[in-house]
């Protein structure tokens, strides 16, 4: 094996930071080498895959010391677009890196810059169609496909220059578990079959861990990085998926990177428990008043129905997961909620009223929805203007949010610009914009979307004293993980339709796709009743000894 | 075969009738051109949301006609005796002498106005006939390699336009999450800022990602070719003015005129050729010429210089006669010219199957 790509003694620093973004940084990657990157948000992951092809800091900004070389090509002498022939790199959202508009127009777009003679690009694109399971789509608009088709398209759309390096940022943080399988998949393939490199950034490392050949953990704050076999970073990696810490839990050795590896070592574990189960007791269910009702509501974009006849009831202090691919209605269902379309028919109340014929305070009172995008929501230039804003919204106290955003997240500067502050401080400062109107129903749509492990327990908690407190609150989500850590209750839609509704365990355990890791390892056969998280576990575990 | 034909090819049959609708006020010629174009682009418009364009372009046309005519009574002097009503006159300091608010409106005058602004607004239905039958941005990938680069900018600014509108949108949603008002000229001010910071972040993001994909890789030339393009595209610029000013001063000497012109062109010609070598770009499936591409181009020509030729010569056909107001008379040979130009809707492929909308696609 030839190394491929090497930094050696590598150190970023961006303009006006006080300390470098990754400092001396030594690596090597070796041709045909499948590398997660992994650490928390803001750590430099995305600064170090940046640095591959040249965009750091030939783009960004800022000084690189020492020299960042791929196959021989230094990227101190040589552009990004230099590189391209060399180095394909899938920015963490397809859509905003389409050129052309078409599918075929974008595979081929590379191609075109690259020179690559007319005969050689129809004969790519036909293989890379094929290859990548495009070949239905070929000639749609780019704006028209789902989540998983466009990363397919976008990874498509570098693959055709025959790149020897592939470099993904989080490619599968916006794609439903499916989805996610099906892109990784063709990862596999590239690797397996063609011995392209990957290198890949990613949060949710219960998704990719047992793929890689290598792990790379960037600690941030300009530590040395962690560079190993998967099985000795995760040893002591802080970010780690649900199955390994499992596996930390239990004492295995050798530490399980897959749901297979661990099943294979559970099996005491899983009696353990079992013993344990008849003796647990399920938490009493206290039944209110609903305060969402929604009855036999439809709703549709044009002639394309998104929820067809949907009868869904909400109590207090219910945390829903509404689950389902992209495309099922989730976001449609949360914005007919928050009133921001009147449904074609049926009837939708929250706390008796219709939301759609509320506006301003008295709206925000009874609803809110933090959306996909939470920077949507923050369109001033610094915390605390956004802040006093809000109080002034909800006719609250002023200082009252303030308040709110330091008890949940007190490291959060309020004179920081919103755009500044890491995803997840983000979510949270767009989640006290809502709550300081106190809403009886709190709406998230996707809130994981590129969190990293301690952020998400940080919303977890906070989601589950939420409900303590009363509110009822919907999490659309692709994370089951989360679904498993928080939500008293799933519904999955498909295709417009509630096709599953009840209690979590009930629902994701006999599933797939929806199962969480710690319910795959420790499923009997026999019954649904097995813990679903690490915490759980431990909790079952702690009342045995 | 269904297939799409040249852009080219209809950007040229689409000005071909343009020049001849420039040549005619005759309302029978005008209305025969536009239907000329409406009969070709019912037969043969593309799919895309382009080809939905045309009604929008005649509805321009009505708007031009009825400015034209509105301006006509309201501001210029009256043509003809046969008044139909008086509007108040307004008088003007003496620094304005000459110009005339209001006062008698003739029946002359208004149809003048009304066939000036029908010539327009063909014109103009010409301009929205090609833009339904080959998009621009079609047209911009057949541009020569050394004008690509600007004709991407273009395109990249074009699919902008339906982003930031889709972007508005968001932020008026989030707007009324937040429990504000939507309308209104502050709720408009208040979403242009983040709606221009998110478009402006949004192209850094795609000029990466174009970088990344190998967007403006040169091939290596010498200096000595690089200053033989420079010269050749100046040269041919500096030759194309005097050219163009010898051919509009009668008292230029003549070999100022067609010759310098000529001469400028080719020079172009060559200048392009020489900076398009330094692009390495190449292009996936390029739209062939072939007969078809011919047949259209060619129909256009005899509309063209069969209209031009007979304006030169002074046909009274084409100027309808305005005072003493009359019923205009067919040209029979101007009509038959037009006519030539409806032939396209055979002899161009028709356009491969127009597809249903798929689920999430923009409805338009």
């Amino acid at each position: 094996m030839s190394p491929i790509i090497e930094f050696t003694s590598v150190t970023i620093t961006y303009p006006g930071a006080d300390r470098p973004a990754l400092a001396e940084v030594d690596l090597v990657i070796d041709e045909g080498e499948f590398v997660l990157v992994i650490g928390e948000t803001g750590s430099g992951k995305t600064t170090l895959l940046r640095a591959v092809n040249g965009l750091v800091p030939h783009f960004t900004g800022g000084t690189l010391a020492g020299s960042v070389r791929v196959a021989g090509r230094d990227t101190s002498t040589h552009q990004p677009r230099d590189l391209a022939d060399i180095v394909g790199i899938v920015p963490q959202d397809p859509l905003s890196s389409f050129v052309t508009d078409t599918v075929e127009e974008e595979l081929a777009y590379g191609m075109e810059c690259l020179g690559v003679p007319a005969p050689t690009m129809r004969r790519r694109v036909e293989e890379t169609l094929d290859l990548l399971g495009l070949a239905d789509v070929r000639d749609r608009a780019l704006l028209s496909l789902s989540g998983g088709q466009r990363q397919r398209v976008a990874i498509g759309a570098v693959l055709t220059a025959h790149p020897r390096v592939l470099v993904l940022d989080e490619p599968t943080s916006a794609l439903d578990p499916g989805a996610a399988e099906e892109v990784l998949a063709v990862l596999q393939r590239l690797v397996h079959d063609l011995g392209i490199t990957v290198v890949l950034a990613e949060h949710r490392l219960e998704r990719v861990l047992e793929y890689a050949d290598r792990v790379i953990h960037v600690p941030g704050d300009a530590r040395p990085l962690v560079i190993g076999t998967p099985a000795s970073v995760m040893a002591t990696s802080p970010v780690a998926p649900p199955v390994v810490r499992l596996g930390r839990l239990a004492g295995w050795s050798p530490l399980p990177l897959s749901v297979r590896d661990a099943r294979r070592q559970a099996h005491g574990l899983r009696e353990r428990l079992g013993s344990l189960r008849a003796r647990a007791t399920a938490a009493p269910h206290i039944p209110t008043a609903p305060v969402v009702a929604v009855a036999r509501t439809r709703a549709s974009y044009g002639p394309i129905p998104a929820l067809r006849g949907v009868t869904l009831d909400i109590a207090q202090g219910e945390i829903v997961a509404l689950m389902g691919r992209n495309g099922a209605g989730k976001s449609t269902l949360l914005s007919t909620l928050v009133g921001l379309r009147r449904p074609d028919a049926g009837t939708v109340r929250i706390d008796g009223v219709d939301p759609a014929t509320l506006t301003g305070p008295r709206l925000i009172g009874r609803v809110g929805l933090v959306p996909q995008d939470s920077t949507d929501l923050l369109q001033r230039d610094s915390v605390v203007a956004e802040c006093a804003d809000a109080d002034r919204d909800a006719g609250v106290e002023p200082g009252s949010t303030a308040r709110l955003l330091e008890r949940i997240a007190p490291e959060i500067t309020a004179e920081a610009h919103p755009r500044d502050l890491s995803e997840g401080q983000r979510l949270v400062l767009a989640l006290a914009v809502i709550l300081v109107a106190t809403p009886a129903v709190l709406l998230l749509d996707e809130p994981t979307r590129g969190l990293d492990y301690p952020t998400k327990e940080r919303l977890t908690t906070l989601l589950r004293d939420l409900a303590a407190d009363g509110h009822a609150i919907v999490v659309a989500t692709h994370d089951v993980e989360l679904a498993a850590e928080t939500a008293t209750r799933v519904v999955v839609l498909a295709d417009g339709e509630i096709v599953a509704d009840g209690p979590t365990a009930e629902v994701v355990v006999g599933s797939p796709l929806f199962a969480p890791q710690v319910a795959k390892v420790l499923v009997d056969h026999a019954d649904a009743d097995v813990p679903l998280t690490v915490a759980a576990v431990r909790d079952a575990l702690a009342v045995s000894t | 075969m269904p297939r799409l034909l040249h852009p080219g090819a209809w950007w040229l049959w689409a000005a071909g009738l343009a020049v001849a609708a420039s040549r005619t006020t005759n309302p029978i010629l005008l209305l025969l051109i536009v239907a000329v174009a409406a009969y070709v682009v019912a037969a043969r418009r593309s799919a895309s949301p382009w080809g939905r364009s045309f009604s929008v372009f005649l509805k321009l046309g009505l708007i031009v006609i009825a400015v034209r005519v509105v301006f006509q009574a309201i501001v210029s002097a009256p043509i003809g005796t046969t008044v139909l009503f008086t509007l108040p006159a307004v008088t003007l300091p003496e620094v304005m002498a000459g110009v005339r608010l209001g006062g008698a409106v003739t029946l002359e005058s208004l149809v003048a106005a009304l066939y000036d602004g029908m010539r327009l607004a063909t014109i103009l239905i010409c301009v929205g006939a090609a833009n339904s039958l080959a998009s621009p941005a079609r047209l911009l990938k057949a541009v020569p390699a050394a004008l690509y680069e600007f004709g991407l900018s273009v395109v990249v600014a074009v699919t902008f336009a339906p982003q930031l509108v889709a972007d508005l949108d968001r932020i008026r949603r989030a707007r009324r999450l937040r429990g504000r008002t939507v309308g209104g000229v502050r709720g408009t001010a208040a979403v242009a800022l983040p709606v221009l910071e998110g478009a402006l972040e949004r192209s850094v993001t795609l000029a990466a990602a174009m970088d990344s994909r190998g967007y403006g890789r040169q091939a290596q030339r010498s200096t000595l070719v690089r200053r033989v393009t420079a010269g050749a595209l100046l040269g041919a610029l500096a030759l194309t003015v005097i050219g163009a000013y010898g051919l509009l001063d009668a008292s230029a000497p003549a070999a100022l005129g067609l010759p310098m012109l000529g001469l400028g062109l080719l020079l172009g010609v060559a200048g392009f050729v020489l900076a398009g070598r330094r692009t390495v770009r190449t292009r996936y499936r390029p739209d062939p010429w072939s007969w078809p591409e011919w047949g259209v181009t060619l129909c256009a020509v005899v509309t063209a210089s069969t209209l031009v030729g007979l304006s030169m010569w002074g046909d009274p056909g084409l100027i309808a006669p305005i005072d003493p107001l009359a019923w205009p008379a067919v040209p029979l040979l101007a009509a038959a010219a037009i006519l030539v130009s409806v032939l396209p809707a055979v002899i161009a492929p028709p356009a491969p199957g127009r597809r249903t909308p798929e689920p999430g696609e923009e409805q338009t």
